[in-house]
């Protein structure tokens, strides 16, 4: 049976990173059994904590929203050919901004005031992760070390803020902004404990990955990040897409931390300084920077984030078991791209020698 | 207390703290430097700095020799990116997301491990007494020195002969300059660069025991917060000199310690964001250092950090 190269493409792109997840599953295993407990009850326990029943599924569905946004974050840019990894610090931010709007007039208690709100999460968000594209064009600085030096900034900015000058009086123990008004807030989906920022988060998902593969403008970001140099020979303004990209993106991450606030914890304080920006990181790469895909693989882990606290309970393992196993994940990921291209290769004609004289030289370029 | 006063208190807390909280930064720029050198980029030393600092606490208090703490965060740094190491000799493997991918699973992995270690006390690192010839309390605690200090001085001296005046430190830098030529003389490029990551690793190893077995000095979550990541930007400024590594190492010590010394002697409002001067310390001096149109002088020619 001969298959064509386009469709052994697309098995490969499928079958490598549900290989990975099974081989960091195996080893997440290992790793369980060599500290002394019974793995097969770990992976169930991962399994029926995240997918096991409706409410499992609710709780999982909950926490793969913000996933979603963020891993936007990290997809967009990395469209355009910029690893931004700060997708925490916009959020973070997106959250205060949102949280902080009522400080300046008070918002109708309608949709349109929550619109207002997310918008101010999103604006903030952009104008962040705008920031590093333009540090990364104007100046050459890497946007890797840029955009991660900028969350923590924005993460020690969001404690002054939140512990001092924006502090409501009234929260004593755990230091909080004023609380966001009733009506301004996003309840559930059709009697359910999802929120509506799922909606958002599959929205924005699938209207990204439209522009990016339907659109011109889409087209020449992904020209940007695949070929600079042939960005440049047919005139597209780089500068001016890769800023865009991480602005979109950055804009994704606020949103995220603006729907935090509104949906979960109606105020901004520490409780949104969780991570999500750097899970985001994870599913994003795991998606291979495909907009679509993120909105399974951020479900899949928002699952696992799920299962974290059962497994703590049930197994007494502690709650960075998750990590543990999201490292694992992160790893082999990246190493299962080593496999591309050999896993049909036997079927395949055998490749050129020249592709193996050449690869230093391919290194110091890309 | 006069305003004077209260400045000469921080400006010397602030001197002592250069070297009190610049020695983590030392190790792990050091660390980074050798990698670099070779035409690799670890971010993952993070990551390293974390799991280091466990394990190096974990063995003081295991085995109560705080020197055997200090060789087992060293070893076990050495390891993780070791793994760094063998994952980025596989074709197509990105360097940067490995040490992104290190970073989470550095950090998982010592939480994880690390959870029955956050309460017990374990032996201390002992310090150099320097101050002994001063009356003034501040004068000699400024001047107690982690031992860990000149053994990082040392290993810098070391580092920097090294690269300039050993067969080894020569075929280090082919490989991170011309990868080629290295091949062409019959050296496997992969094996040098697991090599001196695995070097760099080690070395920023000592910088997680410096952390977690003399200051702060005990091991909990939030032990380190992106000292690992600034450690790599602190190579670029030092335009991978291990000489100027030193030195920045001591002016993002002393930014570190602004903070600190300022809470000390009651100047609380504002302490977030006297901690997050060393972030933007290291944003500016890149955006200084770097230029979009010149790679940065003094950079391996294979390094993609500094296009």
């Amino acid at each position: 049976m001969a298959l064509s190269t386009r469709t052994t493409d697309t098995i490969e792109a499928i079958a490598l990173p549900v290989m990975a997840m099974l081989g960091a599953l195996l080893l997440f295993g290992v790793f369980i059994w060599a500290g002394g407990k019974d793995p097969v009850e770990a992976w169930v326990l991962l399994f029926k904590g995240a997918f096991g029943d409706w409410f499992s599924w609710q709780n999982s569905l909950q926490r793969a929203a913000p996933l979603m946004l963020t891993a936007l974050c990290v997809a967009i840019p990395a469209r355009a050919g910029l690893v931004v990894i700060g997708g925490e610090g916009a959020l973070v931010l997106g959250g205060l901004a949102c949280a902080g709007l009522p400080y300046l007039f008070a918002p109708p208690e309608n949709a349109f005031g929550t619109a207002l709100l997310l918008l101010a999460a999103a604006a903030t968000g952009a104008v962040w992760i705008a920031l590093v594209g333009v540090l990364r064009q104007q100046r050459g600085v890497n946007e890797t070390i840029s955009s991660l030096l900028l969350a923590y900034t924005a993460i020690a900015l969001f404690k002054h803020l939140v512990e001092g000058p924006m502090r409501d009086p009234a929260s004593l123990n755990k230091p909080s902004t004023n609380t966001i008004a009733e009506g301004l807030r996003i309840g559930g989906m059709a009697g359910t404990d999802i929120h509506w920022g799922l909606a958002f988060g599959v929205v924005v998902c699938v209207v990204l990955g439209l522009w990016l593969f339907f659109t011109t403008s889409g087209f020449a970001t992904r020209i940007v990040g695949g070929n600079a140099r042939a960005a440049l020979l047919v005139g597209l303004p780089s500068p001016r897409i890769i800023v865009v990209a991480c602005a979109v993106g950055g804009a994704c991450a606020g949103l995220a931390g603006g729907i935090e606030v509104v949906a979960v914890h109606t105020n901004a304080n520490a409780s949104l300084i969780a991570g999500l920006g750097y899970t985001g990181i994870l599913v994003s790469f795991v998606a291979r920077h495909n907009p679509w895909a993120v909105i399974p693989v951020a479900v899949l882990f928002g699952g696992f984030g799920a299962a974290g606290s059962l497994l703590q309970r049930r197994m007494d393992v502690p709650d960075a078991s998750v990590m543990v196993l999201q490292g694992f994940a992160f790893l082999l990921i990246l190493a299962s791209e080593a496999l591309r291209g050999k896993l049909f290769a036997a079927r395949a004609p055998k490749p050129a020698l020249v592709a193996q004289a050449l690869p230093s030289v391919i290194k110091a370029n890309v | 207390m006069s305003s004077m006063d209260i400045f000469l208190n921080v400006l010397v807390a602030v001197l002592g703290g250069a070297i009190r909280v610049g020695t983590p930064f030392l190790m792990v720029s050091l660390g980074e430097c050798i990698t670099e050198k070779a035409g690799r980029i670890n971010l993952g030393l993070e990551g390293v700095l974390v799991f280091s600092a466990m394990a190096g606490f974990g063995g003081a208090y295991l085995t109560g020799n705080v020197w055997l703490g200090v060789l087992l965060a060293g070893v076990s740094g050495a390891l993780l990116a070791l793994l760094h190491g063998l994952v980025c000799s596989l074709p197509r493997v990105n360097d940067v997301a490995t040490g992104i991918a290190l970073m989470l699973l550095g950090s998982g992995l010592a939480f994880y491990l690390g959870k029955p270690l956050i309460q017990p006390q374990a032996p201390q690192i002992p310090s150099l007494n320097l101050g002994d010839w001063s009356d003034s309390a501040q004068i000699k605690s400024a001047l107690q020195i982690n031992m860990l200090f000149p053994i990082g001085v040392l290993l810098a001296a070391l580092l920097a002969w090294g690269f300039k005046a050993t067969r080894f430190g020569l075929v280090l830098r082919m490989a991170g300059d011309s990868s080629d030529a290295a091949r062409a003389l019959g050296y496997s490029v992969n094996g040098i660069r697991i090599a001196a990551t695995c070097a760099g690793g080690f070395i920023a190893g000592l910088g997680g025991a410096s952390l977690s077995l003399y200051y702060p000095g005990s091991w909990n979550e939030g032990l380190s917060s992106g000292q690992g990541l600034i450690a790599v930007a602190l190579v670029i400024f030092a335009r991978w000199s291990p000489w100027r590594c030193l030195g920045a190492a001591l002016l993002f010590g002393g930014a570190g310690a602004l903070g600190p010394a300022l809470q000390s002697v009651g100047i609380s409002s504002g302490y977030y964001l006297f901690n997050a001067v060393p972030y933007v310390l290291t944003l500016v001096i890149l955006i200084w250092t770097c230029s979009p149109t010149r790679s940065v002088k003094g950079a391996p020619m294979e390094l993609g950090v500094t296009r």
